[in-house]
């Protein structure tokens, strides 16, 4: 397998670190890390379903705006970060299966590494 | 290829008496195909040994710096083919965010930290790396981006005849870690540069006391060292990049409680300076 690229390592040191849950995503949109705090969200743990491409976990969440309308793909924070390759931040309400709806705040934002190259992208989850 | 280690030391050179032996030259190792192609790995102080021992009749040399701290580039203004216009010399290294390396070598090649300006040398071209794989001579060359402060590769130096040698001089692949080596190859920073390698020549300069009171600075322990060749399933590794603080005595007594602890199930070699090796 290909050599991650070194920011892609350090952002998933620094998110396995953190209190707050976390994917990071590569250039294509594949699931490349999700923290633990994210296993909660996910319902699954990253040991057991490694790396995810972006047709396969993006299913995996139901996404409604303030007003309960649903979110298409192309349309939420991280499939925006990537494809325009700049941060956006949004409150919406999200499901995971047959789990309860929660109210949170995500925060994508894109990875750009040295000579510009465009790494990938990171989200954060906010409880709103 | 013949690899002769020129200086070992890292971050600063140490013309200490009890520091002698392993040597106290910063950053330089010299390889020679079997082709007459002449790499010169970082530009520390021990390049200009290496410089008296060029062969008489070289007219291109590559200096292949991983990064501009000046424990690695330190020599380079005193590297006398760089004033001969007979020889060509070219230059690879990384270039930052905002400057091109030429841009970034002037700084230090430029009064007053040095007397003559960089443009004003005769015949020299520069490389900004990492491009991975790339021809020099008669080597396959690859550059990656590495865990150390500021933009930093490490090399890896493949002879099409057989023989793959690493340098990853400075090196910290178990920053912020929780516990090193968990994460396979691909997920380690170096690790697939390093891959099955010769020889690997890699930094060590720390203990493994030291370590945990120097994290993040860019270094490895040895302990971690000898990890991160077993995961890469190196042929032979050379500890090197040495803290300007341990004696010969010291970095014996690091070099066996490392290998106790470890016991690493490939040659260890400690960097000492004027070593040579056939990969």
């Amino acid at each position: 397998m290909a050599q991650k690229p070194i920011e892609i390592i350090l952002m998933r040191q620094l998110a396995g670190s953190l209190a707050t849950p976390a994917f990071v995503v590569d250039e294509v949109g594949t699931l490349v890390y999700y923290n633990e705090p994210a296993e909660a969200i996910l319902d699954q743990r990253f040991e057991e379903t490694g790396e995810m491409r972006v047709d396969a976990w993006s299913k995996i969440f139901a996404v409604e705006d303030e007003f309960r309308m649903p979110i298409a793909q192309a349309d939420r924070p991280t499939m925006l970060a990537l494809s325009e390759r700049r941060p956006f931040s949004r409150t919406v309400w999200m499901r995971c299966g047959h789990r309860e709806w929660w109210h949170v705040n995500i925060t994508a934002f894109p990875l750009i590494g040295e000579g510009s190259q465009f790494l990938g992208a990171q989200m954060i989850f906010w409880e709103a | 290829m013949d690899v002769t280690l020129w200086g070992t030391r890292g971050s600063l050179a140490t013309p200490d008496p009890e520091m002698a032996r392993y040597g106290g030259n910063t950053s330089c190792v010299g390889v020679i195909g079997r082709e007459g192609t002449v790499l010169v790995l970082d530009a520390g102080t021990g390049i200009r040994r290496l410089a008296a021992h060029l062969p008489k009749d070289v007219r291109r040399i590559d200096i292949l710096l991983t990064h501009l701290h000046m424990d690695h580039i330190q020599g380079l203004g005193f590297f006398v083919p760089l004033f001969r216009p007979d020889i060509e010399v070219h230059i690879w290294g990384p270039g930052s965010a905002t400057l091109h390396l030429q841009q970034r070598l002037m700084r230090y090649l430029s009064p007053p930290l040095f007397p003559v300006h960089l443009s004003e040398l005769p015949n020299i071209k520069f490389h900004q790396v990492p491009v991975g794989e790339c021809d020099i001579g008669e080597f396959s060359v690859c550059s990656a981006l590495v865990c150390h402060p500021g933009p930093t590769v490490g090399y890896r130096v493949t002879d099409p005849k057989g023989g793959v040698l690493v340098y990853l001089p400075d090196h910290e692949p178990a920053l912020a870690a929780l516990t090193f080596p968990a994460l396979p190859r691909e997920w380690t920073s170096g690790g697939t540069l390093a891959d099955g390698a010769d020889l690997l020549i890699h930094d060590s300069q720390y203990s493994a006391a030291e370590y945990p009171g120097h994290c993040g600075w860019g270094h490895s322990s040895l302990d971690h060292t000898l990890d991160f060749g077993s995961l890469c399933e190196v042929k032979e590794l050379v500890s090197f990049h040495h803290d300007p603080d341990h004696t010969d005595a010291e970095l014996d007594l690091m070099m066996d409680r490392a290998r106790d602890a470890r016991n690493p199930g490939f040659k260890v070699t400690p960097g000492t300076e004027g070593t040579s090796f056939r990969v």
